[in-house]
């Protein structure tokens, strides 16, 4: 054991941080890791100024803002609108989840007519102003970190925020789930069972819950680092799915994240529509 | 390991006991304070975990492996060592996939204080060892301590270790020790080499240790008929081994072709998972990270287990090295076959077949080295372009 004195103290900053949260098309589910934080909130709290957050506080404050997380996509005219306001008004702007980093589970209507889906879901559907897709944020303004994830993991956000304040490069991983399963001794699904999973193509984040499960992995995280999905695609076509259930497989909470939809797109006999914007 | 007697074991130190006798051993060991870890089934797979006795081995069972798939079921012996080898080796043990290995506190008054945390490993012993997984580990040791680093927590699990090994009587179709000489007999050092027979174990004496354990168990001098069955036995796993990989040359001749266009064709089909890494009980790279509470006053530096396939592995200061699945095989099945001699003056792969099976797309590295080998380059060339270097893996379009 060695001791050095305390040569470093801690730096007084003029201010603290302003960390807004904001919403767009999405389920509230990754802003709510944020506040299951809980113990870390506090000391969160002590280092950052949290000066916008709608789901914690009916207090808000105006920006601009030192950091921006962005959860949700882009589904309205509107929407397109805010998200350049707040871009502009957010010295670095992190969007969270599959929603804001892929256009999420709704991106599924980049495949469909969006007209029908409004026209069987709400009873008056001309009250209703949608855009025919759901896209990304990046796919709008330009985003400084994108956290992946359905929905995040809340000790990635911490990481990433610790990481903000710290000055440094964010330590997420861009590797995919198969490491992990790995490292936590989980036996592969895939190799000894007829289970399809997304494993070898998805970042890992999740800490590999499914295939521990015995669950194959349906991507969540969204595409791992220079994915192969073709080849595992047709691999799995072989002998252990049809694309009638391999596609669905793909097209899941981030159907829209172009490797996703390209190789969905490639095996899908039925469509060639998925392109987004 | 000064204890094991070397290669001289006379035919007279062969002994023969019944399967209960077995049993007792496993329990004798767990009383001596060991941890006892063993084949097991579970999540249809045969895996290595703690055992308490003979009941906990997988009796009965087979595995049918082939490239990306591997299967297990009760197919009606008795015996309790008939497979191979599984998902997991004993790295897991010896190397463990996480370990803290250092500690920082700050304290507003007296500043940093740094320490090793004081990690006691558990003394193990290893039950079911095969002939392969020994000279796995014999590759560890000379990466682990051989040299000026020695790796001191390999090290400390090491020295305790109690190496119960198993002769195999059946092959997998995915296994190859004979074209790298490791297998399937089972070379000293181990501490006691057991051959399964019908009614009852043949074992073989490596070390004083062994010795002192038989010496509490009731069993009689192998007879010749037992010693030419067991022979048999093993005679049958080696000739059931149809996977073969010419080792002649590999090194030469597989840095000799660094351009070959079959490093292209893997790559097509390579995931770059890092599963056959994960699997393989010689790789060894891992990585440090620190990882900090929010204040940043507590640190803990932690090892895990790494590997050549992922992308951020090869990252620096100045971008991705190896920036392709092309560029990431080829560094593994070149450092695995060719500068592993170099380095350790062996090679990396010890005819397991695990990569293989484990592979979930199924890809064969004896099949990748035919290839090559089947229509060698003449000559090295450069790539016709260069690889391109990205300064950070975040996604493309959401770079800082
Ligand atoms: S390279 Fe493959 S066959 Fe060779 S030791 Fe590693 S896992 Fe076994
Ligand atoms: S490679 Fe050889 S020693 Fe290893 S499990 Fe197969 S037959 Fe046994
Ligand atoms: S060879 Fe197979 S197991 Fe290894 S990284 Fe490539 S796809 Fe994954």
């Amino acid at each position: 054991m060695s001791t050095i004195p305390n040569s470093s103290p801690t730096v007084t900053k003029s201010h603290k941080p302003r960390l807004a949260v904001f919403k767009f098309a999405s389920c509230d589910g990754c802003q709510l890791q944020l506040l299951s934080c809980e113990d870390e909130l506090l000391s969160l709290a002590d280092q950052l100024e949290i000066v916008h957050f709608i789901e914690a506080s009916s207090q808000i404050e105006q920006g601009p803002y030192d950091i921006a997380l962005v959860e949700g996509s882009i589904t309205t005219t509107s929407d397109r609108g805010r998200i350049q306001t707040i871009r502009q008004q957010s010295k670095t702007l992190i969007t969270i989840g599959a929603c804001a980093t892929a256009g999420g589970i709704q991106a599924l209507k980049n495949w469909a007519d969006h007209a029908e889906f409004a026209r069987s879901v709400y009873a008056n559907p001309q009250y209703v102003e949608t855009l025919s897709t759901s896209t990304a944020i990046a796919d709008h303004v330009r985003v400084d970190f994108e956290l992946r994830g359905c929905p995040i993991n809340r000790l990635q956000l911490i990481e990433v925020l610790q990481s903000l304040l710290a000055d440094r490069r964010p330590r997420t991983p861009a590797h995919c789930v198969c490491l992990d399963c790995k490292r936590r001794g989980t036996v592969c699904i895939a190799v000894a069972s007829d289970e399809a999973c997304l494993g070898p193509i998805t970042q890992a984040g999740c800490g590999a819950i499914c295939p521990a499960y015995n669950r194959g992995c349906y991507g969540c995280f969204g595409p791992a680092a220079q994915p192969n999905c073709d080849y595992l695609a047709d691999w799995y076509l072989q002998d252990r799915m049809s694309a009638a259930k391999l596609v669905p497989l793909l097209r899941n909470f981030n159907a829209a994240a172009p490797e996703f939809r390209d190789c969905g797109d490639r095996i899908d006999p039925n469509s060639d529509s998925g392109e987004s914007l | 390991m000064s204890d094991y007697r070397g290669d001289q074991v006379e035919s007279d130190s062969l002994r023969r006991l019944n399967k209960d006798e077995f049993d007792k051993l496993i329990k004798m060991l767990a009383d001596q304070g060991y941890t006892v870890l063993g084949p097991k089934v579970r999540d249809e797979a045969i895996v290595y975990e703690e055992i308490n006795g003979l009941a906990d081995l997988p009796q009965g069972y087979r595995d049918d492996q082939q490239p990306g798939r591997y299967r297990v079921a009760q197919v009606g012996h008795n015996n309790y060592f008939e497979f191979n080898v599984g998902p997991q080796s004993w790295k897991q043990f010896l190397f463990p996939p996480k370990l803290t290995v250092g500690t920082a506190e700050r304290d507003p008054a007296s500043g940093w204080t740094f320490a090793t945390p004081n990690q006691q490993p558990p003394k193990m012993a290893f039950v079911g060892v095969r002939a392969c997984e020994l000279a796995a580990i014999a590759v560890q040791d000379r990466v682990f301590m051989q040299g000026p680093y020695v790796d001191p927590d390999y090290r400390a699990r090491r020295e305790s270790l109690m190496l119960i090994a198993v002769n195999c009587t059946v092959a997998a179709a995915t296994c190859f020790c004979t074209s790298t000489g490791t297998g399937p007999k089972c070379q000293v050092p181990f501490d006691l080499a057991f051959t399964e027979l019908e009614d009852s174990f043949l074992v073989e004496i490596g070390s004083n240790r062994g010795d002192a354990l038989v010496d509490q168990l009731v069993t009689v001098a192998g007879a010749d008929l037992d010693r030419k069955r067991a022979e048999r036995l093993q005679q049958r796993a080696a000739e059931q081994i149809r996977k073969h990989m010419d080792t002649s040359d590999l090194r030469d001749l597989l840095q000799q072709n660094s351009e070959h266009p079959r490093w292209d064709s893997v790559a097509s089909r390579c995931l770059s998972c890092t599963n056959c890494t994960m699997v393989c009980p010689t790789c060894f790279c891992s990585s440090v990270h620190e990882v900090s509470d929010l204040t940043g006053d507590s640190v803990q530096r932690e090892r895990v287990w790494d590997s050549c396939f992922n992308i951020d592995f090869s990252y620096m200061a100045d971008g991705v090295v190896r920036n392709s699945r092309r560029s990431r095989f080829r560094q593994w099945l070149t450092h695995k076959l060719a500068s592993w001699h170099d380095q350790f003056d062996s090679s990396g792969c010890v005819g397991c077949g695990r990569c293989i099976t484990w592979c979930p797309v199924g890809i064969d590295l004896t099949e990748e080295v035919a290839a090559i080998r089947a229509e060698p380059s003449t000559n090295r060339q450069l790539p016709a372009t260069q690889p391109e270097k990205t300064i950070c893996v975040v996604p493309e379009r959401a770079r800082p």
